[in-house]
């Protein structure tokens, strides 16, 4: 028998030693971070940058494949009991010797992760994590003059990227209210010094929003350059817009953050989609979600029909719903399953029926 | 149904303000669920992994008569905890706000014969949803005992305080077969139902995991104390079994709790169905060890009202429940474990003969008990 067979069949025995629960779960106990468990990290410090940003540095598990420069990290963290997840760019290098990684992460206003990390989050704290992921990545071959364009916490990806490839012509410019408001100016400045990087640095607060025609001026050559952008939506709307213009939209890499959920403030339904059996009706911000889908003829699994039972718990995919009862709002995220039979659409959604 | 309606003095409007009233506790609960409430049941099932594993470390050495004994108590409270503070309420979605998958009632399962979505369907469902309506709720003595006057009394019911004993010591393949509706079901028609059958194979299946890790496994691997340990499992699921079934007769059982015809719930209103659940149900009274080990269904009135509430929750919520009971003049039935656990026997005693008056009944009460 081959070792792995035979491993195997040892964790089979394992699995019959402690039924229901898995082995897994009793290892989780004391190494939740080991080889073979659900990726997992460590926060082992949070460094402030700004009075409103900060950066998390994560120990992942053991089963962490590495990133590529630009990329991001979902996570999962626990907020007043409730499991919620985000995205994050990585702001560390690749080879960074210790094997850790870090997000940095800006408090945006009524952000319920952002804040919790920025201002709550402790050392020692597990969180979930996902691999790396995403494509707005620096090539394998070096491009001869680079421009990296941001805006605000648009900076955190280019950061990885600063950090981990060094190019011969490298220009940034980048836009934050106040100075203070710059995420990693030190380290930005100590680059300037260095001579690794040529910094443009706009103050929106007294100078105005970058006017994207400015760029002729600020930086000559930036239809040659090999461009990375990462900002605000109407940033990087402009940006496409001007380098197609131009003619060079290949030369531009965006990096769009995750687009709004859209509820409707008047308590209004929405169109609801049933993506498994391809459905979509037309909802109003009153009627179950339950009675919708049944009506419509896709069957939904369903119990007491009054939000008791949870048997008709059911994947919200995308967009959001009202529990009928509390008003509250429940935006889609993966892994959020709702009652389909208490909650009402309120915006267009999406259920896994 | 009991000859004097103990909601008779109460209004319509006042039925559904006792709603409202009960709708405002729940959402104040709901606002405050937090951080602490997930950290209490991470911590409950720690301690519960914690305390199975030791005490089927000490079990393996369970030879030594001191070691037995050490490693049978903690092994029947770990599976206690399970059943109880742990799986009953995690499958009623209780913690599902929390959002973790692996704390979830999609996701649990439990030490226990009756698989998790199987009994989620009868308990929840059923039993939660019709509490107490005679002929909707098989809680209602299981479908082998007669629990109440106006059910009818048949000979086989001379028996029933022998069925209750040992179904008592069976508990969880009681509720196995009653989870598959066993009786029903095993008549010669529906026993070929292809979805009776699956879920007959997957009672099976998890007897045969829980015979093979308890009665099997678990002996081999203590070797010479391969008897003593098998002794000893054999105890703490006899020992849970007993404590749930005691816990469980606690909750509708006790004299003083009402029961409901089918025609009562049509129509039923969100104030009705409240009121329904706080004269369906009884309290267990005692120390905080002993709400714990319950699983908190010692709070039972305030489990039926708001059974997704985390059980934690439920004995600050008991105070404010038991304020609406006397503002509305109702009986809060309440007590001792062994005061409680002697009325539901003394119940299932007295209703294994007939009853002692014929009672009157008007035409359309006797239509309505043949129809049923």
């Amino acid at each position: 028998m081959t070792s792995t067979a035979l491993r195997g069949r040892a964790w089979k025995l394992l699995e019959m030693v402690t039924t229901p629960l898995l082995p897994s779960d009793y290892l989780d106990l004391v190494s939740p971070l080991r080889a073979g468990a659900d990726l997992r990290g460590r926060i082992e410090a949070v460094h402030p940058e700004t009075g409103d940003a900060a950066t998390i540095v994560i120990r992942p598990g053991r089963g962490w494949r590495g990133h590529t420069a630009g990329q991001y990290v979902r996570i999962g963290v626990d907020v007043d009991g409730v499991r919620l997840w985000r995205a994050y760019s990585i702001t560390s290098p690749t080879d960074r010797r210790d094997g850790r990684v870090t997000i940095t992460v800006k408090a945006i206003p009524d952000g319920k992760v952002s804040n919790h990390l920025v201002r709550r989050a402790r050392p020692g704290t597990l969180i979930q994590l996902d691999q790396a992921t995403g494509d707005f990545v620096l090539p394998e071959v070096k491009p001869a003059k680079v421009l990296y364009l941001t805006a605000g916490s648009g900076i955190t990806p280019v950061m990885g990227m600063l950090r981990d490839t060094e190019f011969d012509d490298v220009v940034m410019v980048h836009s934050a209210p106040q100075p203070q408001d710059v995420i990693f100016r030190n380290d930005l400045h100590d680059l300037v010094a260095d001579g690794k990087l040529r910094l443009i640095e706009l103050h929106t607060d007294t100078d105005g929003m970058l006017d994207i025609a400015r760029l002729d001026e600020l930086v000559p050559d930036w239809a040659e350059r090999e461009t990375w952008a990462c900002g605000p939506a109407g940033l990087l709307d402009a940006a496409e817009k001007h380098w197609a213009e131009h003619g060079v939209p290949e030369r531009l890499h965006t990096e769009r953050f995750r687009p709004g959920v859209v509820v409707t403030e008047d308590g209004g339904g929405g169109e609801v989609t049933f993506s498994t059996t391809g459905t979509t009706v037309d909802a109003d911000g009153a009627t179950p979600l339950l009675d919708v889908g049944e009506k419509a003829g896709v069957l939904m699994p369903s119990g007491c029909r009054m939000g008791i039972c949870f048997g008709c718990v059911t994947p919200l995919k995308a967009g959001a719903v009202r529990d009928l009862r509390t008003g509250e709002i429940t935006e889609a995220e993966p892994g959020v399953l709702i009652q389909t039979c208490v909650s009402a659409a309120a915006g267009p959604c999406d259920i896994e029926r | 149904m009991t000859a004097i309606d103990p909601t008779a003095h109460l209004t319509a409007e006042q039925i559904e303000e006792l709603g409202r009233e009960l709708d405002a506790i729940r959402d104040e609960v709901i606002a405050d669920r937090g951080e602490k409430d997930a950290a209490y049941i991470r911590k409950v099932i720690s301690a519960q992994r914690k305390l199975e594993l030791v005490s089927r470390g000490v079990l393996l050495f369970s030879i030594f008569p001191p070691a037995w004994l050490i490693g049978t108590a903690g092994l029947s409270v770990a599976k206690i905890m399970d059943n109880m503070e742990i799986g009953h309420n995690i499958l009623h979605g209780q913690w599902d706000w929390m959002r973790d998958p692996k704390i979830h009632s999609t996701t649990w399962e439990w030490d226990h014969v009756s698989p998790a979505d199987q009994w989620k369907h009868s308990h929840n469902e059923l039993h939660h949803t019709y509490t107490n309506v005679i002929g909707k709720d098989n809680d209602l003595g299981y479908g082998i005992m007669r629990v109440d006057e106006d059910q009818k009394w048949h000979p086989f019911h001379l028996g029933q305080p022998l069925w209750n004993f040992i179904n008592a010591c069976f508990f969880e393949y009681g509720i196995a077969a009653y989870d598959l509706e066993l009786g029903k079901n095993l008549h010669k028609r529906r026993r070929k139902n292809p979805e009776f059958r699956a879920r007959a194979k997957a009672v099976g299946r998890k007897i045969r995991k829980q015979v093979l890790k308890d009665y099997v496994i678990h002996p081999l691997l203590s070797g010479p104390s391969f008897l003593t340990t098998l002794a000893a499992t054999f105890t703490a699921n006899l020992v849970r079994n007993v404590w749930s079934h005691s816990v469980i007769m606690c909750g509708h059982f006790p004299e003083g709790v009402q029961v409901f015809e089918r025609r009562s719930i049509k129509g039923e209103t969100r104030g009705q169905w409240y009121l329904r659940q706080m004269m369906g149900s009884a309290n267990i009274s005692g120390s905080k060890a002993m709400h714990f080990m319950t699983g908190n269904l010692s709070h039972q009135i305030e489990h039926h009202l708001f059974p997704d509430l985390p059980s934690n929750r439920y004995a600050e919520v008991a105070v404010k429940v038991r304020a609406l009971f006397e503002k509305y003049e109702l009986e809060y039935v309440s007590g001792p474990l062994p005061k409680q656990v002697f009325s539901a026997w003394h119940k299932v005693f007295r209703l294994s003969l007939p009853n002692k008056k014929p009672k009157v009944k008007t035409p359309v009460r006797e239509q309505e008990l043949i129809a049923a």
